[in-house]
């Protein structure tokens, strides 16, 4: 039998050595004690189904291969259900480290349509799932206010909401596409 | 009985816009158990925790702290009945406790708008307010027994998780939804993997709808296999997930396999309570509850 394990080399040029620390200030203190010992894996619910590995996650953090974990689409497969943040045996905001990893990912240009399709709808509305016709009729029927009271029938809450998300650059961040759709 | 206490109670997304029958059993139940709510006028969504706080965690944090302080304004501690909601509340609040130059990088982004913020508001869980009241006097109001009725509880994952920022005894194999659910009168079943997520968070229902729903199957084929009547939730999105997962796996087998009951907890709740089925919001759900109603009032 030929051996079939084929040599992966990861090249310098693939290492960046501030993509950790970036990580560490923005919260995710004590990821460089990850001992791989796959705790986050075992228990991930997302991982028992797909290829998704958090463990496999972490160890690239750790490596600085920032490129290739802000543009894997694994990095959307986390439910932040949160398990491996309380089970990890090192106190690693593991949930954490994927939020802030995302941010990046974002911020690089790296967003899902569908996420887009969502921040979109927020930012015109002021709700990520905003009201439709069948629902305006549905709490009709249940005799509630047609149009609930939030920002769907203030309009100087959505403008505030609006300036709010304009201020952040949460707008640019949006409506500005980059590579990705 | 206990005093009467006001809150101001945080809609959210998908209980109004999607689940208006979760919003009519909240509204017509807690003031009968003393809790009263005052509307949030204004409110945004959250924003959710897993999803725009990972697209860009600052533009979370000034939207979460709005809808925070809209509350602080009105002088009532913020209630919601959506475990994603009271995560990014809860979570808010504990950033900007522990890093104060957070506040005052909302309060900048705030200028100019009216919008006064401290960080003193207290989000809570309805679920949390309804466990401080005494059981007694929850027992007084409940007119028809629920004995006989096998309930597959499901707590969700940002209700309980991180533990540190939660108000919990316990870290872990909580009770105290069972025990509330169990003052119906009813049971509450033991299945595999009862803490294990619905599937729905973090952006991957949105995104990846495959994976999401077959996290929600491996629940409801335990909860089938342990023969439950009936879901019980406390979270708008948990109850979206189990409801819509449902249809679609039907439709994908082509056969009606999965047909539990989705109740929310004060839909449960307010049955025990000899409330009216249809003004408990149950006549519009995604899986008919009516088995579930011939049950309990022995049509």
């Amino acid at each position: 039998m030929t051996d079939r394990i084929s040599r992966e080399t990861i090249y310098d040029e693939a290492i960046d050595p501030d993509f950790i620390d970036t990580i560490v200030d923005a919260g995710a203190d004590r990821i460089r004690t990850c001992i791989q010992c796959g705790t986050c894996s075992s228990v991930c619910p997302s991982g028992r189904r797909t290829a998704f590995r958090t463990r496999e996650l972490m160890r690239k953090a750790l490596l600085g291969l920032k490129d290739e974990v802000l543009s894997s689409p694994d990095l959307w497969l986390c439910a932040t259900c949160l398990t491996c943040l309380e089970r990890c045996p090192r106190q690693i905001k593991v949930t954490d480290a994927i939020i802030i990893m995302r941010n990046m990912a974002v911020a690089e240009g790296y967003m899902l349509p569908q996420h887009r399709k969502s921040s979109k709808k927020l930012l015109e509305t002021g709700h990520a799932v905003p009201i439709d016709d069948a629902n305006r009729a549905k709490r009709k029927n249940l005799g509630l206010k047609e149009i609930p009271p939030t920002t769907h029938s203030n309009e100087k809450a959505l403008h505030d909401v609006q300036k709010i998300m304009e201020r952040t650059g949460f707008k640019k961040l949006i409506e500005e596409e980059k590579e990705e759709e | 009985m206990t005093e009467s206490k006001t809150y101001s109670f945080f809609l959210g997304c998908v209980m109004p816009n999607r689940f208006p029958n979760i919003e009519a059993s909240i509204r017509l139940v807690l003031p009968k158990l003393g809790i009263e709510l005052e509307d949030l006028e204004g409110a945004s969504c959250c924003p959710a925790p897993g999803v725009i706080r990972s697209f860009s965690e600052p533009t979370w944090l000034a939207l979460a702290s709005r809808n925070l302080a809209l509350a602080e304004t009105a002088g009532h501690d913020l209630l919601t009945g959506c475990n994603g909601c009271y995560g990014t509340f809860r979570e808010t609040l504990s950033e900007i406790h522990e890093h104060p130059e957070r506040l005052k990088e909302v309060q900048d982004v705030f200028k100019g708008m009216g919008l006064k913020f401290q960080g003193k508001v207290e989000a809570k869980h309805l679920i949390e307010v309804i466990y401080e009241l005494d059981p007694e006097d929850i027992k007084k109001h409940i007119t028809k027994s629920l004995e006989g009725i096998k309930v597959g509880v499901h707590y969700g994952c940002h209700l309980l998780k991180p533990s540190k920022n939660r108000p919990w005894k316990q870290t872990q194999r909580h009770t105290f939804l069972d025990e509330l659910v169990e003052l119906t009168g009813a049971t509450s079943t033991k299945y595999k993997d009862k803490f294990l997520c619905c599937g729905a968070g973090g952006g991957v229902r949105g995104s990846q709808v495959a994976v999401s729903v077959d996290i929600a199957k491996e629940k409801l084929d335990n909860m089938i296999e342990a023969g439950v009547d009936c879901i019980v939730n406390v979270c708008s999105f948990c109850h979206l997930q189990y409801e819509a997962s449902q249809v679609q796996l039907n439709k994908e087998l082509g056969e009606k396999k999965y047909q539990i009951p989705v109740l929310y907890f004060t839909q449960l709740l307010g049955l025990a309570m000899g409330l009216d089925p249809i003004e408990l919001g149950l006549g519009v759900h995604m899986i008919n509850t009516q088995p579930l109603l011939d049950k309990i009032l022995g049509n």
